[in-house]
């Protein structure tokens, strides 16, 4: 039951991403190129990051909403570690996703020791780690970062841009942990049946705190990226990113009660949401038109899925 | 998910049927109480430190100011308890906004301008009702999308200009009905009548029912897909008359509403005891934590704290509850 439908999803989105390729690559002859394409890679990557830790996060039943927090208090940390504090840039790099990475582990603590519902717990860090980021900017932002730094978010390696590469392996590794080892399934078991899963001996728990760790984690990553593309840092950073995340990983058939979804499904979702963006915009419709059709997009998507499946979620 | 609700209800029982009066209190208002006692604490604490915290003026915006957040809050927490979610909510009151203050300049007569915005936000929360209850469509993704759309179309459709030249008898959130700010009133009626009618009537207690378990509330008779379109479009009356206190406050409209605005109405409703597993929670507890959010807005200017750490302070404060609520549950199975 499960396989057949994880390839009917993906394949009815691939679809829809060719076609809203052609449709778009008809309305602007800008849009088709290598040079835009790489440069819709290198616009997407933050999210990319974040949106493949949630793939995990979702497929368990959870959801992290505190991630665009994380961002921002990673980026914030960034700055002000080195400006401030005057740590060596690469140093407070490292720093601030460790700081990153700790946030996502008391997101997992707060979820697995106190059993705090996902929703809940990451709804109060989303205000605490944002407040965090403020309260310590005092809304002061830092610029003015050394030359190398930006090698990072606006340079490129072979041609291609640097944080596209590590883009790409994060979606790999990701995709043959989820897929073909023992952790990936026991991911999908705790989605499907927590009981079961523990009954059948899993570590639950473990897997958990280890999922909301990396998602603190790949959200840190994504703040230095951000950074260094934007050659600034901001309190407000990452504000929202959570929602366009979750919209790509929902939008790749990942079920959001878990159990479900793979993150070649998520990857395909983003880049649909990222062309469509880029594509409106070249085509001459205005940014605020394009967020409403991802909007219509996403309710379809998910309509149409349950449409063909008949047995809906529930 | 369905398992942990049964599980929470059943434990809820059993803490119903011990004596005492103030343990039924405790048991049965347990977030009211402590989320009353905070708003106490803090006023007394912040008055010792600047006794202009509670001068005539400050009260009237910590309370006034933030009615519609209360007003909001109700809608949301009875959304909530039927173990459902509403992320767009924020957006829909930007949009009704918007609709209110082009039809009161447009010189449209006022209760047009109050009233017809509370009947699209119903119309449009109907549609996200028969989304999340026939399509069976989650509602966390159905008010996804719906925050997409509205909040695209808002943008689009004003361009960002803000409305002034209000007439002045639109503006009832600035006015007073024997001396007290009309915000105000309406908070407190309408909090006391959605608690009163949730409390006593078979409709309201069907609610609770759908959120501790929806396979028992079905088996009993209830209209399942029904009731969660009913309570979808009752979010959207008080998202609505929310929208009436919110637009009229100000001398403009502007074409966007606080960020986050969604998140604070859900905190509230959270905070106020509303249980996400849903079965829980009451509107008396989301408007006294909506007081409370405003209180710690303005605390934090009289104790002369930078406003930037406000949103710290009230992550910890939600963390703090949640954490101290489960510790109560566990301790009570």
């Amino acid at each position: 039951m499960t396989l057949r439908s994880f390839i009917r999803h993906e394949t009815l989105l691939a679809l829809l991403l060719a076609l809203v390729l052609v449709v778009l690559s008809l309305q602007s002859d800008k849009f088709l190129t290598v040079q835009n394409l790489l440069n819709q890679g290198r616009l997407m990557t933050e999210t990319g990051l974040i949106a493949i830790a949630m793939t995990f996060v979702i497929a368990t039943g959870g959801i992290d909403l505190s991630v665009g927090s994380i961002l921002g208090l990673s980026a914030i940390l960034t700055g002000v570690f080195w400006q401030n504090v005057g740590l060596p840039l690469s140093v407070t790099a490292v720093a601030a996703i460790a700081v990153g990475t700790i946030a996502g582990l008391v997101n997992g603590i707060i979820i697995t020791r106190f059993k705090v519902p996902p929703l809940i717990a990451t709804l109060a860090t989303l205000a605490l780690y944002r407040g965090l980021a403020e309260g310590i900017s005092q809304a002061r932002s830092v610029r003015g970062y050394p030359e190398w730094f930006y090698v990072l978010g606006q340079g490129s390696v072979l041609g291609v841009p640097t944080q596209l590469w590590i883009l790409l392996l994060a979606a790999v590794t990701a995709s043959i942990l989820l897929a073909y080892t023992r952790y990936g399934r026991t991911v999908y078991v705790i989605g499907s049946n927590e009981v079961t899963a523990r009954f059948s001996g899993l570590s639950v728990e473990g897997t958990k705190l280890a999922l909301y760790t990396a998602s603190g984690f790949t959200a840190a990553v994504a703040a230095v990226i951000f950074v260094s593309r934007v050659s600034t840092t901001r309190s407000d950073m990452g504000t929202g990113i959570e929602l366009d995340a979750i919209t790509a990983v929902v939008l790749g058939g990942t079920s959001i009660f878990g159990g479900r979804g793979t993150v070649l499904g998520t990857v395909i979702g983003l880049c649909l949401i990222q062309a469509l963006k880029n594509g409106l915009l070249l085509a001459g419709v205005k940014g605020d038109g394009t967020i409403m059709l991802i909007g219509a997009v996403l309710i379809l998507a998910i309509l149409a899925s349950n449409l063909f499946e008949r047995s809906g979620p529930r | 998910m369905a398992v942990t609700g049964v599980e929470l209800s059943s434990a809820r029982l059993q803490r119903n049927r011990r004596s005492g009066v103030l343990k039924r209190l405790m048991s049965d208002y347990g977030q009211e109480v402590v989320v009353f006692a905070a708003i106490i604490t803090l006023f007394v604490v912040v008055t010792m430190i600047n006794p202009r915290f509670v001068s005539a003026n400050n009260l009237t915006s910590i309370f006034a100011g933030n009615a519609y957040i209360a007003v909001a809050a109700i809608g949301m927490s009875m959304v909530i308890i039927t173990g459902n979610i509403d992320v767009s909510v924020g957006a829909l009151i930007g949009v009704l906004a918007t609709i209110s203050g082009t039809l009161a300049v447009a010189g449209y007569p006022i209760w047009v301008a109050w009233f017809l915005p509370v009947l699209v936000g119903m119309a449009i929360n109907a549609v996200i009702g028969v989304l999340v209850a026939y399509a069976k469509i989650p509602s966390i993704v159905v008010t996804l999308g719906a925050l997409s759309i509205l909040r695209g179309g808002l943008i689009s459709v004003t361009g960002g200009t803000w409305i002034s030249n209000l007439p002045p008898d639109f503006l009832i959130a600035q006015k007073r009905l024997l001396g007290v700010p009309v915000p105000l009133i309406a908070m407190v009626v309408l909090t006391l009548a959605a608690a009163a009618w949730m409390r006593y009537f078979a409709f309201g207690r069907s609610l609770y029912a759908l959120g501790g378990n929806p396979e028992a509330a079905v088996a009993s008779g209830i209209p399942a897909e029904r009731r969660t379109v009913a309570v979808f479009i009752i979010h959207g009356f008080f998202a609505g008359l929310a929208t009436i206190l919110f637009a009229t406050q100000l001398q403009v409209i502007q074409s966007t509403v606080p960020p986050n605005l969604e998140l604070t109405i859900i905190t509230a409703a959270v905070i106020g005891g509303a249980s996400i597993l849903g079965g829980s929670g009451t509107v008396v507890g989301s408007t006294l934590a909506a007081i409370l959010f405003a209180a710690i807005g303005s605390a934090l200017i009289f104790t002369n704290v930078s406003a930037y750490w406000f949103r710290a302070v009230i992550g910890l404060l939600i963390l703090a509850t949640v954490l101290a609520d489960m510790l109560r549950r566990q301790r009570s199975t």
